[in-house]
C-alpha cells in the first residue's frame, strides 16, 4: 500500500489533536508515515503508533527552534525523498501551511490548503474545502506532482488504529537558506486551563455586546460550566477586552465545534467565516434583526447580562 | 541608497457582496464589486511607515489581476505609495496559488527590491501562503505574519504571534515580510492623496514581459483542479424566543435536549 507522509504538530513530544485527526484521513489513502521534528520528537511515537502510524521519522536539531520555517521544510523534503509518498498531509496551522507550500514548490507539486475532508479518488485524493466564509463547498484534487494538502482541525474523528510506529532517525542536511530568519526571542503562551479554541467541542464567544473586559467573566463562567473554550469577536479583541489568540473569524481562528454559543455578536460575514460550520449554533443578542439569528438552531432575543448568567446557573444546577 | 519596497496587493470581490463561482469554477470577478483586499491595506500602511523612517525609500505596489484590479492599485497609490505595476494578461485567468506566486516573483525581480511586504492572506482565497512561496522562489528570508515590524540598517525585525508562542524574528534584507491585521490600522486616503494618485505612474506588464510561458499559468497550467463547487444549503430556520425572564432557562432546556448538558 502506498505510504502517506503526515507532518506532526507537537509540543515537546505531546502530539496535538489535529495531527491525530490527520492520521484518520491519511489511512483512507494509504499507510501513514509520520514526520516529527524538534525537541521531544521521539516521544511522539507511542501516540502516533496508537493512531495508525506505521513508521515515525524523527529528527532534532537546534535549527528548528532557532530559525523560522525553512529548517522544517528541509526536513520534510528529506522525508519526502526518503519515502516517495503518495501524498503529504500537514495540519493547517499558520506555520503548517507555510511549510507545506514551500515543500510543494520545491518538489514541483500542487497544493491544497485548509481542507475540511479528504477521500481517496481515482485520480488521487479528493479534498473538500469551504469557500467564501463557508457559503460554498468545493471538491478539488491536485493535478501535478505529489498531492500536498493541509487539513484544518476538527475535520475528522480521532480513531485508535494500532500500528507498528517504528521510530527511525531521519537524515537531514539543512540548506543554506535554513538560517535566514533568526528567532531571537520566544514567549510561550500561558495556558488558561481551558480547552484549545480550535480543538474544543464547545466554544462560548463574546462580542461588542459584552461591553468591557471585566464583563468577560460572564462568558468565562458559562464556558467553564460547559467545559468549553472561550472565543471573541474582532470588535471585542480590538477593544482590548480579550486576547487576539481567542479571536474567531477570518483573521482569527476558524472553529468547527459541536456547539457554538455567541453572545453580543452581530454575526458579520468575517465572523461567520470562522464559525459557520459549527454543528449547533446558539445566540443571545438583544437585537432581533442581528444577522447571527440567520444561522442559529436556537436563539434568545434578550440582554446577555440577564440571559447568560441565568443559563450558567441553570447548567450548574442541572449538573448538581 | 534608496530602500526599494514592493507591496503585493490583491483585488478581491467584496466580502459583503454575493460572492460565488463562475461556470468554469473560478472565482467570479465580474458580478460582484471588487476592491483592494482589506488585509493588504495593512501591508501598504506598514510600507508607508517603514518608508517614513528610512532616509530614502520608494514604494511600488504590485498586483496580478484583471483590468479592474487597477482600482486596487489606485487606492494604494492614494494612500501614499509612489508607483504601481499591474500584471495583466488574458492567459492568467484561473491561475492557482503556485502560478500566482511565480508571476509575482518574476515581477518583483524585474521591478527590483530590497523588501517585499504582503498581506497575511487574501480575503477571497484565504490561503495565506503566497508570502512564504515568494520567499522560497526569490531565495530570501521569510519574515511572515508579523503584528509588529521595523527596518533599520538593512535588518528587518518583527513579532510573530503564533499558536503556542509569540516570537521575535530578525533577518537581513532583501526579505519577504507579511503583516497581520494586528499591525496597526491602515490610513484613509486623503483628498490630496486621491488627487495625487491620478498622476502617479502605473506600468502594465504581460506574461511576455516576464518571460513566462502561457502553459505555466491559467486554468490549464494550474496544478490543482476544482471538480465541483456547491452552495451550502441554508441552515434550517432555528427556534428564536424572546427573553421574558426565562430565556436562560429555556436555552438550558434546549441544550439539555441536545445532550450538551
Ligand atoms: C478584513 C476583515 C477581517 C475581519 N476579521 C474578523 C474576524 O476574524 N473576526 C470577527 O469577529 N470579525 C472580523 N472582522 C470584523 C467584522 O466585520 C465585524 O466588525 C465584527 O465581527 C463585529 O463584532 P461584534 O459582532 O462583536 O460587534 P457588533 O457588530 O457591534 O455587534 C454587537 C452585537 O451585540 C449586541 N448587543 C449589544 N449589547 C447587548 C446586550 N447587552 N445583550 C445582548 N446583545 C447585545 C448588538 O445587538 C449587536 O448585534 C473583520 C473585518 C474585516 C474588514
Ligand atoms: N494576485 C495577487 N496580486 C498581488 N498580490 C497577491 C495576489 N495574490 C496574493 N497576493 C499577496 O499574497 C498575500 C497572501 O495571499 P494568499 O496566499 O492568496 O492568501 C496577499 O495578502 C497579497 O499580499
Amino acid at each position: 500500500m502506498a505510504e502517506v507522509l503526515v507532518y506532526v504538530d507537537h509540543v515537546d513530544g505531546a502530539v496535538r489533536k489535529p495531527t491525530l485527526e490527520l492520521l484518520t484521513l491519511a489511512r483512507r489513502i494509504g499507510e501513514p508515515v509520520a514526520v516529527a521534528l524538534g525537541p521531544g520528537a521521539a516521544d511522539t511515537a507511542a501516540a502516533l503508533a496508537e493512531h495508525g502510524a506505521v513508521k515515525v521519522l524523527t529528527h532534532d536539531a537546534a535549527e528548528y527552534a532557532d530559525y523560522l520555517v525553512v529548517p522544517k521544510v528541509d526536513a520534510l523534503q528529506a522525508a519526502y525523498e526518503a519515502v516517495s509518498p503518495a501524498a503529504v498531509l500537514v495540519p493547517s496551522s499558520a506555520e503548517g501551511k507555510e511549510i507545506a507550500a514551500r515543500l510543494a514548490v520545491r518538489i514541483g507539486s500542487g497544493i491544497i490548503t485548509d481542507a475540511v475532508d479528504l477521500e481517496a479518488g481515482d485520480e488521487g485524493p479528493v479534498a473538500t474545502q469551504s469557500a467564501f466564509a463557508a457559503s460554498f463547498t468545493t471538491k478539488s484534487r491536485i493535478s501535478k506532482g505529489t498531492p500536498v494538502i493541509t487539513v484544518k482541525p476538527n475535520s475528522a474523528a480521532v480513531e485508535a488504529a494500532p500500528a507498528a510506529g517504528a521510530v527511525e532517525a531521519l537524515a537531514v542536511s539543512f540548506s543554506d537558506k535554513a538560517t535566514g530568519t533568526k528567532v531571537t526571542g520566544r514567549t510561550p503562551r500561558e495556558s488558561t486551563g481551558r480547552p484549545e479554541l480550535t480543538e474544543a467541542a464547545i466554544v462560548v464567544s463574546g462580542g461588542r455586546g459584552v461591553n468591557g473586559a471585566e464583563n468577560f467573566s460572564i462568558i468565562e463562567a458559562l464556558a467553564d460550566s460547559l467545559g468549553a473554550a472561550v472565543g471573541a469577536s474582532r470588535a471585542a479583541v480590538d477593544a482590548g477586552w480579550y486576547p487576539h489568540t481567542n479571536q474567531v473569524g477570518q483573521t482569527g481562528k476558524s472553529v468547527s465545534p459541536q456547539l457554538y454559543i455567541a453572545s453580543g455578536i452581530s454575526g458579520a460575514i468575517q465572523h461567520r467565516a470562522g464559525m459557520q460550520t459549527s454543528k449547533t449554533i446558539v445566540a443571545v443578542n438583544k437585537d432581533a434583526e442581528a444577522p447571527i439569528f440567520d444561522l442559529v438552531d436556537y436563539g434568545v432575543v434578550g440582554d446577555l447580562f440577564e440571559v447568560v448568567p441565568q443559563l450558567t446557573e441553570e447548567i450548574n444546577t442541572r449538573k448538581g | 541608497m534608496s530602500l526599494r519596497i514592493v507591496v503585493t496587493v490583491k483585488y478581491v470581490p467584496d466580502a459583503t457582496g454575493d460572492r460565488h463561482f463562475a461556470d468554469d469554477l473560478t472565482v467570479d470577478r465580474d458580478d460582484v464589486d471588487g476592491l483592494l483586499s482589506e488585509l493588504d491595506e495593512y501591508a501598504v500602511e506598514q510600507a508607508l511607515q517603514i518608508a517614513d523612517e528610512a532616509d530614502d525609500a520608494e514604494i511600488t505596489v504590485l498586483t496580478v489581476g484583471p483590468e479592474d484590479a487597477k482600482d486596487a492599485l489606485r487606492k494604494a497609490l492614494s494612500m501614499g505609495a509612489d508607483k504601481a505595476i499591474h500584471v495583466e494578461d488574458d492567459d492568467l485567468h484561473g491561475t492557482d496559488i503556485i502560478g500566482t506566486s511565480l508571476v509575482l516573483a518574476k515581477a518583483i525581480e524585474k521591478a527590483g527590491y530590497d523588501l517585499v511586504i504582503s498581506g497575511m492572506a487574501s480575503t477571497d482565497g484565504t490561503a495565506g501562503v503566497v508570502p512564504a512561496l515568494l520567499a522560497e522562489r526569490l531565495g530570501v528570508p521569510q519574515v511572515t505574519l508579523l503584528s509588529e515590524v521595523s527596518v533599520e540598517d538593512g535588518v528587518v525585525k518583527g513579532r510573530r504571534d503564533g499558536d503556542t508562542a509569540s516570537e521575535q524574528l530578525e533577518a537581513s534584507l532583501p526579505a519577504v515580510v507579511s503583516v497581520t491585521d494586528q499591525s496597526g490600522e491602515a490610513r484613509y486616503p486623503s483628498f490630496k492623496g486621491i488627487m495625487a494618485a491620478k498622476k502617479k505612474p502605473v506600468q502594465s506588464w504581460d506574461l511576455e514581459d516576464l518571460e513566462i510561458e502561457t502553459d505555466e499559468v491559467g486554468l490549464e497550467g494550474s496544478w490543482t483542479k476544482v471538480d465541483s463547487a456547491t452552495e451550502r444549503p441554508a441552515r434550517t430556520a432555528g427556534t428564536i424566543v424572546k427573553d421574558e425572564g426565562e430565556g436562560g432557562k429555556q436555552l438550558a432546556e434546549f441544550l439539555a435536549g441536545q445532550k450538551f448538558i
